[in-house]
């Protein structure tokens, strides 16, 4: 292959080394509005009334909105494929404030300061009532969240309002509780993840207009345009026509940009008053307000017997969807599938969910969609088991492991397709010198220093559901236009899916054009979340330039007066191989804007009907300070399978990049409330994300399989990679300690005290 | 969010000092801690202007001025080996450079924060500072009762024979402490600063622990393990800790036992090793 | 107030407010490369130069940088264009928001200390955070940018 597999420097890198304005903010009209909520210092208060007759005073005031003035449809701000299986569970304002940080006003004006001013002239008088925080707690609690008659459930997705329940279910094959019965060895743990944050440096913004047709536009740092479209629709309760939503270049989403956080303000204070206005969420409220993961509680019970034969595993998860729905039925399945799924032929496994509503923070899409939190408690529970059996961890895995070929009951019945997992392993103990290093040698001096490892898998892209579009265009000059709808986050897909589309027309990538997201002039795309977009968008690519070709021979045989069969096309010319005469690609580009009846251009449509697991491994080797409790990385190594690697410098940037955020999951970032439900964690003072000096050295290879159903054997790369820093950190310390820790973060203070005892 | 409404670059220290008798008005050091309260200040009194952003070498001491940065205690090569470079070891870990390129000390230690990594290692040299009214005060003093309506203008740290050692605990690498001791062993005595307690950094009582005779067993490298072990652990029950997000009161107890014991020793050592390198000459 | 600041070789005359913060003022100069991430003086998205040394214009008042040069990438676009070209060599830009925060401090680094270690160029830039790289990525730039300025700036 000839661009696919190269380390192609992105198509939009000088333009962001050079710091060029091509962000949201960057680009906002000078004119706007300036818009910003106030919002609820409670948990849980009914708005009994807001004067606004001081702030509506203040100079340069243009609007402030209550619940009143808002429409009263519910809907979700979760970035789904319609029907969502989010719950109908929002308006822009509610009467009704579930946490601290719900909007209860919007104000509008001139510039900043009074719009300031504004919000502190507000007065809010507030019903103020119990709230529920723990959301051990929740389920069928007296509190409920929502008790409105309103709240809609569109998917059967075992959600009850009146049971503070999101969403409940289960599936099983066999009899886990007799097989367990017979297993030699059982062990069983709770885990539990905090909500941690995307912590994306560009914290969210949207700004809007109204164009020449009436039309409301919408530009903003999102991952998912149309369906920014579509809720905004919902939530403004206007036609859909009437919206276009754009997006410039994101300063990072992780999934935070996966839900509709900052959209529905603006579009509302411009759609009423038809002048420019933009919101900049600031960080304090990127972090008290938005769509975090979800805090989630993962119990195991995982049997097997002497020989270390894995027969059963048991999950049951928790979890806190916060005060709304957004992603909360789905974030849990992720936890079940996606974690008993690595390991293959158990006579049985059952996983059981409740998702349930709290007065915190609601949560939302983060890299790893509930996988992360249930692979962090499997993996554990499995290198516990080890530890039980006094077998090798990587033995135990080695006879264990999902391979090739095998059906996946757990994963929707899927045959695994593609999977290096074992040579994953075999390479990453290797890299990390595990014959050598494990579990553990004292440095003698209170230090210790030891290693500790984990497996992981993803999906590529939502089979049956996601639905990725690419269209292809050749221009007179011999050079293509690519349009899509997935969203470039910095992942680098715009010059991935170029350099598929190179590859299928065999030219330069320099000569794709990339053109997205934009609801009027991109093809549909479900968006760029649950790691679909090179397995699903890049496939659609593939299709179009596919047929591309195939029409460009035919505009090029109506020149050369020659028939299919005779013409030969190498991606620069075509040539009648009768008659030796040709016709170069500028050509055929410009005699398809005369007399022209063959369209060089092409949209093609692509969905899976399945979504084949990338897969990895991870290991990392530690020094444990004993009387601090301080861990320091050494060395971080990780082995993945991603099947065909695209862009080998932008998916190793990915898997670090995944990698130093698990790692601060794992051991720092803190989710912390008081006890009146107020997040302390609200800034990057307080929640601490890891620096440079923080993640040791990390490294990455790659083992790949070859997906066939994927473009050009490729799966998923940018979840996958946050699975494993969790459970291999806290295995190591494990190692380090003899504490299985199991609650994140585990942090020095914990390990340091734990030691103690 | 920071509101000022007006701004003075001070002129002379008599004007930024009659300024400062308003409430309503402050003096901005490098004004990144002042910038993160909900802060409404009349006038901004900048000092600037007024030549105290260096620093000076005398026969006895040194004298930095209120408005040097963090950053010039690590660049400023006679700062950075002043008191075993503690001084340049105390502010490496505070967030990055180009925060100490603009973080003063003076408001570093007039804000007497109690995650002051600063404060913590000043204290463990022999410091006084500059109040324009007041006068020299040492800085321990000054660290209890702060400068009121009056201005630090300098810091004095004196050169004598002490030995040094900063030690503080994080939970990332640039965070603020969970903890910070700051040892200074002269034959004077020892001194211990502890900070982030998380309240402000005090001076431990060492006397109360170690006599004269254990003091100077440290200074000359001569303490053995079991009698470090017992005085850290009699010093740290001398330092009230308290708890917050970062960490427990438990938690910073023990660790100020460990982090004074690493510290104890570590001059021990340094003074044996020294002491070694002489009797070999 | 009135002050007066050179801003990227340009003096600019200007009223401002005493509470102005300098991010704000060089972005309304048309300086957007200059970033806010946060509002805590935490994240170096906003570095620019003050009279050559790097500093978050986030916490200095625009009134403070009166008679003073200010830079930004905007004004050190060849140098930015240089040393960016081997961040993006590595992919390692990503979503690119921290980027002119993290060359900033990057070509004071270099200005100040031409051959930093590996340990002295992580404590340089401790105070520019990245959340896409991993910063992995990042050194390998640094170091190849390193390595090819050594030898003569051939690549």
């Amino acid at each position: 292959m000839k661009t696919v597999g190269k380390p192609v420097i992105k198509k939009d890198a000088m333009a962001l080394v050079t710091g060029q304005p091509v962000y949201t903010d960057d680009i906002a009209p000078k004119d706007c509005l300036i818009v910003k909520v106030l919002r609820s210092p409670h948990a849980n208060a009914l708005v009994k009334q807001v004067v606004k007759e001081g702030a509506m005073r203040i100079p340069g005031i243009e609007a402030v909105y209550t619940w009143e003035d808002v429409p009263g449809k519910r809907f979700t701000m979760a970035g789904q494929t319609y029907p969502e299986p989010s719950p109908y569970d929002r308006l822009i304002l509610d009467r009704h404030m579930r946490f601290v940080g719900d909007p209860v006003a919007i104000v509008a004006g001139a510039d900043a300061l009074c719009v300031d001013q504004a919000l502190a002239a507000l007065k809010v008088e507030y019903e103020v009532l119990p709230a529920v925080l723990d959301f051990r707690k929740a389920k069928d609690h007296e509190v409920l969240v929502h008790p409105e008659e309103d709240w809609r459930s569109l998917c059967p997705v075992g959600a009850d309002n009146r049971r503070n329940l999101c969403a409940s279910g289960s599936m099983e094959k066999g009899d886990v509780d007799k097989v367990l019965a017979d297993c030699d060895v059982v062990v069983s743990g709770s885990y539990h993840v905090q909500a941690a944050q995307q912590t994306m440096m560009e914290t969210f913004r949207t700004f809007c207009y109204i164009d020449t047709y009436g039309r409301l536009n919408v530009v903003s740092s999102t991952q998912i345009v149309f369906h920014v479209r579509r809720i905004l629709s919902h939530a403004l309760d206007i036609p859909k026509s009437m919206i276009r939503a754009v997006k410039p270049r994101i300063g990072g989403g992780f999934g935070a940009k996966q839900t509709v956080v900052s959209e529905v303000y603006p579009a509302f204070v411009t759609w009423m008053t038809k002048k420019p206005a933009k919101m900049v969420f600031s960080r304090e409220e990127t972090q008290t307000a938005s769509s975090p993961r979800h805090e989630m509680e993962v119990s195991v019970k995982i049997g097997a017997d002497k020989t270390g034969n894995i027969r059963a595993i048991d999950v049951h998860t928790l979890s806190n969807t916060g005060a709304y729905g957004e992603h909360g039925p789905t974030t849990v399945g992720l936890s079940g599938t996606k974690s008993i799924s690595l390991y293959g032929e158990l006579d049985a496994h059952r996983f059981t969910y409740d998702v349930v509503y709290t007065n915190k923070m609601s949560a939302g899409a983060y890299r790893g969609y509930g996988a992360t939190q249930g692979i962090y408690a499997v993996e554990c529970a499995v290198n516990e088991l080890a530890a039980k059996l006094s077998v090798d961890p990587v033995k135990l895995r080695l006879d264990n492991m999902v391979r090739e070929g095998q059906v996946m009951p757990a994963y929707y019945g899927e045959t695994n397709t593609s999977c290096a997992l074992d040579r994953c392993l075999l390479k990453v103990k290797d890299m990390i010198g595990w014959e050598e290093k494990y579990p553990c040698r004292e440095l003698g001096n209170g230090k210790v220093r030891s290693v500790g490892l984990a497996m992981g898998m993803q999906s590529s892209g939502i089979s049956g559901v996601d639905v990725g579009s690419a269209t292809i265009k050749l221009n007179e000059d011999g050079i293509y236009t690519l349009l899509i709808g997935a969203a470039d986050m910095g992942t680098g897909c715009d010059t991935i899916l170029a350099q598929m589309a190179a590859e299928c027309l065999d030219c330069p990538v320099d000569e794709v054009i990339v053109s997205g997201a934009d609801t009027d002039t991109s093809p549909y795309d479900s968006g760029s979340y649950a790691s679909s977009t090179t397995y699903v968008t890049g496939k659609a690519v593939e299709k179009a330039c596919e047929k591309l070709t195939r029409q460009i021979k035919e505009r090029a045989c109506q020149i050369l007066s020659c028939s299919d069969e005779t013409l030969f096309f190498d991606g620069h010319q075509a040539k009648d191989l009768d008659t030796g005469k040709t016709v170069g690609l500028k050509e055929i580009g410009t005699a398809s804007m005369c007399g022209n009846n063959v369209a060089l251009q092409v949209t093609e449509t692509h969905s899976s009907p399945v979504s084949p697991p990338p897969f990895m491994a991870g290991a990392v080797e530690i020094e444990l300070d004993k009387e601090t409790g301080h861990v320091e990385i050494i060395d971080y190594v990780a082995v993945i399978d991603c099947g065909t690697v695209v862009n080998p410098n932008l998916a190793r940037v990915q898997a670090e990049g995944g990698i130093a955020q698990g790692i601060g999951m794992a051991l720092y970032e803190k989710v912390q409330y008081t006890e009146d439900g107020k997040l302390l964690n609200n800034s990057l003072m307080q929640y601490k994300i890891p620096t440079r000096l923080d993640v040791g050295k990390i490294r990455v290879e790659f083992e790949s399989s070859y997906e066939p159903s994927g473009p050009f054997g490729a799966k998923s790369i940018g979840e996958i990679v946050i699975n494993t820093p969790a459970p291999a950190l806290t295995h190591a310390i494990y190692n380090a300690t003899g504490i299985w820790f199991k609650e994140l973060p585990v942090t020095s203070e914990k390990i340091a005290m734990g030691l103690l005892k | 969010m920071l509101r000022i409404k007006e701004y003075v670059k001070a002129e002379s220290l008599a004007q930024a000092y009659e300024l400062n008798q308003k409430r309503a008005n402050r003096i901005i050091g490098g004004m990144l801690w002042m910038k993160m309260g909900t802060v409404n200040v009349h006038t901004a009194i900048d000092l600037s202007g007024l030549g105290l952003d260096g620093s000076e070498e005398r026969k006895d001491e040194f004298v930095i001025g209120c408005m040097a940065t963090l950053r010039q205690l690590e660049t400023d090569e006679r700062l950075a080996v002043l008191g075993s470079g503690i001084l340049k070891e105390s502010v490496k870990n505070i967030v990055g450079v180009q925060f100490r390129n603009l973080a003063t000390v003076g408001g570093s230690l007039a804000g007497r924060f109690g995650f002051s990594d600063v404060l913590t290692a000043f204290l463990a040299l022999d410091t006084e500072v500059e109040l324009y009214k007041a006068g020299r005060i040492p800085l321990a003093k000054f660290a209890a009762e702060g400068a009121g309506s009056d201005i630090l203008v300098r810091v004095f740290v004196k050169k004598d024979d002490r030995r040094c050692v900063y030690l503080s605990h994080r939970n990332t690498k640039t965070d603020f402490p969970v903890l910070t001791v700051a040892l200074s062993s002269a034959r004077s005595g020892i001194r211990v600063a502890a900070g982030a307690r998380p309240q402000r950094a005090i001076l431990v009582p060492a006397d109360e622990c170690l006599n004269k005779a254990d003091a100077a067993d440290i200074f000359e490298g001569r303490a053995d393990k079991e009698a470090l072990q017992a005085y850290a652990a009699q010093l740290a029950a001398k330092v009230p800790t308290g708890s917050n997000m970062r960490a427990s009161a438990a938690y910073r107890s023990h660790l100020a036992e460990v982090l004074i014991r690493r510290g104890l020793t570590a001059l021990n050592e340094q003074a044996a090793k020294e002491r070694g390198k002489k009797d070999a000459d | 107030m009135q002050i007066r600041i050179t801003l990227n070789g340009r003096k600019i005359t200007e009223d401002v407010s005493p509470d102005l913060l300098l991010l704000d003022w060089v972005r309304a100069h048309g300086c957007y490369s200059v970033k806010r991430g946060c509002e805590t003086s935490n994240c170096g998205l906003c570095t620019v130069f003050m009279e050559d040394k790097p500093v978050l214009s986030c916490s200095v008042l625009a009134v403070r940088a009166d008679g003073k040069r200010i830079e930004t990438l905007e004004g050190l676009r060849k140098e930015a264009e240089e040393f960016g070209a081997f961040i993006a060599g590595q992919g390692a830009e990503q979503c690119g928001f921290c980027n002119p925060g993290m060359i900033m401090n990057a070509i004071a680094l270099f200005r100040e200390n031409p051959e930093p270690s590996e340990e002295e160029i992580k404590e340089y830039l401790a105070g520019n955070l990245c959340r896409c790289s991993g910063y992995e990525g990042q050194l390998r730039g640094i170091q190849a940018f390193l390595a090819y300025k050594k030898g003569g700036g051939i690549q």
